[in-house]
């Protein structure tokens, strides 16, 4: 069916100045089909479950700090939790697995590609809108019940999932093991659901970059925000089906009585993991991708230099993403699997070393002799980049079968991911919040207070985490509800305890975090629309921009890291602002006008 | 692209980039398309790997569902394809009379479909081909039902909702809504029909003929 292309219904969208009637509350801030509201309303529920997660550890961090003693407050959480305050073997079960679901699919990855891809694609590519409002719209409503169906489970009888967040069978398979069956099977249904609501905003991201930039974007010109939304966009869309696959063979095997991975009536369990990771491993850089390209924005922003080698950056992204589809299998070396493929999973796993190297090293790049503003963005920024390769390097110890032998399901692994998820991810989180807060709010949140939190939340987070590599190189394997009642680990419990207090010290910074960022949201605390003299086209409208965005169309003229530029007014040279015919020197770092 | 100079100015919504390329719609359901190809290359996946892990939980071509009475489904749901290209071409040529009727013969051979199928289930459960493996008694092992349901079943189910789809775009085709410069409803629930249609053949032919 071939057509010549032609303008339907479908393709008008409201721009600005088309509506001008107040919009009724509820579709203004809860059925809203604006892309910044949504963003925002991802913001908030993100964030609620970052808080929560973090709640759900600390319990973790006490059992493990201070077992058998009750916790401060604990008596107010039901009897089948913590009974007298003391966590229960069970529910520590269920607190390690809803800790990990929670912060990967309900704050991690709606942070970044909910948040940011809502907010920055339309403003930064120069459209009205996402390709499709109604379905953005419909993405967070799918969401947000997901999420409230994941913290049901928690209430119903035998609690709340506890087979991992991995969900392995047949652990997960069958209630009888773990003792949650109505729990599990809400995990399994709110994932489902959530994987609707994360291709529903993978479509609209892909179609909206495609089609919808402005005059003179051509991709070369894209940030690599942008850029990175689009790449992790098609990670969510070829893996997340894989997901939806997996969880409805678990769900009828629990439900229904069907036999995918039921050993005895001859499923494969083992098929699980590699359904599982197939997804995962895309699901990994999901999590990472987006922040990369925010750390890109803020570094060369605060750097005040262009992103050191742009092209290579899109091109490291983009092997990047093609590389974690053939790498699932370095999560399962230890599975029983044919070690032949453990060799060939190990050196495609060490590939992914390169396109990340080049990252770091563009980075440091476009540090390099920069005329560096130390805001809170780039500090947040920098400290993504120093421990993203620490997390890195671990990576790569994992990655070597034969070292993966030793650490596999250690403390060494949960080092490694709290090093990419929550030095890398998080710290650009931050950085993106921050950065863009004028987008969101109006405007600038406060520096003494930003800076404050990240110096200490940059030290406490490195002495929680750093000691469990050490940990994990001694053999504490994790989810363990009582280490110390094995002799070798029984004298690891004071270094324990040091974690638990500075993770109870870490969390607590956050209120510095909260604090800064209600406080900012005040009505004089207005900022105009480009207070990080920043060049792309989001810089361009007021903070925060009007429903439609822009009132005329934004004419896109170069890169969006034109900073410094010789012979420039200003360090900064915003993307659309038309070229002077003025005698220039074009600048080294210019990209050659076309 | 368009030259920069001519735009400069021009209020927002006056400027059509859709109109280069492919428009946003069709662009949209492409990119879902790619979304759903992973989901059953999911489920086909799991039933590859379950087969060749245990042989013995599955039986012969033939043996226990019918090759017959799905062949001539098959054919159904392949007409149903072609009776789409018309109602497409009917518009495109401003034959509204034509749309309607052709989208109606794809209605139909579509429910049609499903209708066979459920037929088929219901006659596949009395011999005790089922999914449930505590309940299964037909050739094999409960490994064949269950990866059986699981295929045939989500694949109905996207039957179905192409079969509503169609019927909500028959209503738009009735009043009217559909010009051959406005067409990008009827070819895009095309597109979703097409590659049904296309998984069905595939589905066929590892589940039923191999």
């Amino acid at each position: 069916m071939s057509v010549t292309a032609t303008k339907t219904d479908f393709d008008l969208l409201p721009y600005a100045g088309e509506q001008h009637e107040e919009l009724p509350f509820i579709r203004k801030y809860i059925f809203s089909t604006d892309h910044k509201v949504i963003g925002t309303q991802f913001l908030f529920m993100s964030l609620f479950f970052l808080l929560l997660g973090g709640m759900l550890a600390m319990m973790i961090r006490w059992q493990l700090g201070f077992p058998a003693q009750p916790i401060p407050g604990g008596e107010l959480l039901p009897d089948t939790m913590t009974p007298g305050g003391i966590v229960l073997p069970e529910f520590y079960n269920s607190l390690v697995t809803m800790h990990g679901t929670l912060m990967i699919f309900f704050a991690i990855m709606p942070l970044l590609v909910g948040v940011f891809g809502n907010l920055l694609i339309p403003l930064q590519v120069g459209a009205a809108d996402m390709a499709f409002p109604k379905l953005n719209m419909a993405s967070f409503w799918m969401a947000f019940p997901a999420g409230l169906l994941m913290l049901a489970s928690f209430t119903v009888e035998g609690g709340a999932a506890a087979a991992g967040w991995t969900a392995y069978a047949p652990l997960s398979s069958s209630g009888e093991w773990t003792g949650v069956y109505l729990g599990q099977q809400l995990w399994l249904a709110s994932l489902f659901i959530l994987g609707f609501s994360s291709i529903a905003g993978a479509v609209n991201y892909i179609t909206t970059i495609i089609n919808m930039r402005a005059p003179g974007l051509t991709w070369f010109r894209i940030p690599l925000a942008t850029w990175s939304l689009f790449i992790t966009s098609w990670l969510i869309l070829l893996a997340m089906p894989i997901l939806a696959g997996a969880l409805i063979m678990l769900l009828s095997d629990q439900t229904i009585g069907t036999t995918f991975f039921v050993p005895e009536t001859g499923g494969e369990p083992l098929l699980w993991q590699h359904l599982f990771w197939y997804f995962g491993h895309p699901e990994v850089y999901i999590l990472i991708v987006p922040a990369m390209g925010i750390t890109s924005e803020v570094i060369a922003n605060g750097a005040r230099k262009p992103v050191f080698g742009y092209k290579s950056m899109v091109l490291a992204i983009i092997s990047i993403a093609f590389l974690s589809w053939i790498v699932w299998g370095h999560h399962m070396f230890m599975s029983g699997m044919n070690p032949m493929l453990g060799n060939a999973f190990m050196i495609t796993t060490m590939l992914i070393a390169v396109p990340s190297a080049i990252k770091v090293f563009n980075w440091l790049g476009t540090i390099w002799k920069g005329n560096i503003h130390f805001h809170t963005p780039f500090l947040h920024g920098a400290a993504f980049v120093s421990l993203f390769i620490v997390g890195g390097l671990s990576g790569i110890f994992m990655a070597a079968t034969p070292v993966d032998i030793q650490i596999h399901d250690t403390y060494f692994i949960v080092a490694h991911l709290h090093y990419v998820l929550f030095g890398g991810s998080l710290f650009g989180i931050f950085a993106g919040i921050t950065f863009w807060y004028p987008k969101f709010f109006g405007g600038i949140m406060n520096e003494s207070l930003g800076k404050l939190h990240f110096g200490l939340t940059f030290v406490l987070y490195n002495l929680v985490f750093f000691p469990m590599h050490s940990l994990g190189v001694q053999g504490m394997m994790r989810r363990l509800y009582d280490p110390y009642q094995y002799d070798y680990l029984a004298d690891m419990l004071p270094l324990n305890r040091f974690i638990s207090i500075s993770a109870f010290l870490l969390i607590v910074v956050q209120l510095i975090f909260i604090v800064n960022f209600f406080m900012s949201m005040r009505r004089s605390n207005k900022c105009g629309p480009n207070p990080w003299r920043a060049n792309s086209l989001e810089w361009t409208l007021p903070s925060p921009p009007p429903h439609g965005n822009f009132q005329e169309m934004p004419v896109v003229y170069r890169g969006p890291y034109e900073y410094s530029v010789p012979g420039a007014e200003e360090d900064f040279l915003p993307q659309n602002e038309p070229p002077k015919d003025v005698e220039r020197v074009p600048g080294p770092f210019e990209q050659p006008a076309d | 692209m368009t030259s920069h100079a001519a735009t400069v100015g021009v209020p927002a919504r006056q400027h059509e980039p859709e109109l280069e390329g492919v428009y946003t719609v069709k662009l949209g359901m492409w990119v879902f398309l790619l979304s759903e190809v992973m989901f059953f290359t999911a489920l086909i996946g799991t039933y590859v790997i379950l087969r060749f892990a245990n042989p013995d939980h599955f039986a012969e071509p033939g043996e226990v569902l019918s090759i017959e009475l799905t062949a001539i489904n098959t054919f159904v749901l392949i007409c149903s394809s072609v009776t789409m290209v018309k109602a497409f071409a009917a518009l495109q040529q401003g034959d509204q009379k034509g749309l309607k009727l052709w989208l109606l013969a794809t209605i139909a051979l579509g429910s049609g479909f499903v209708g066979v199928q459920a037929y088929e289930y219901y006659h596949l459960w009395h011999d005790g081909f089922v999914p449930v493996a505590e309940i299964y008694t037909a050739e094999g092992g409960p490994l064949y039902g269950s990866t059986f349901y699981l295929m045939t079943g989500f694949h109905g189910a996207h039957v179905t909702i192409g079969v509503f789809a169609l019927a909500f775009v028959l209503f738009k085709a009735m009043r009217g809504s559909y010009t051959p410069q406005k067409l990008g409803g009827v070819e895009v629930v095309g597109l979703y029909w097409h590659f049904v249609d296309l998984v069905w053949i595939v589905l066929f032919t590892i589940v039923y003929l191999i």
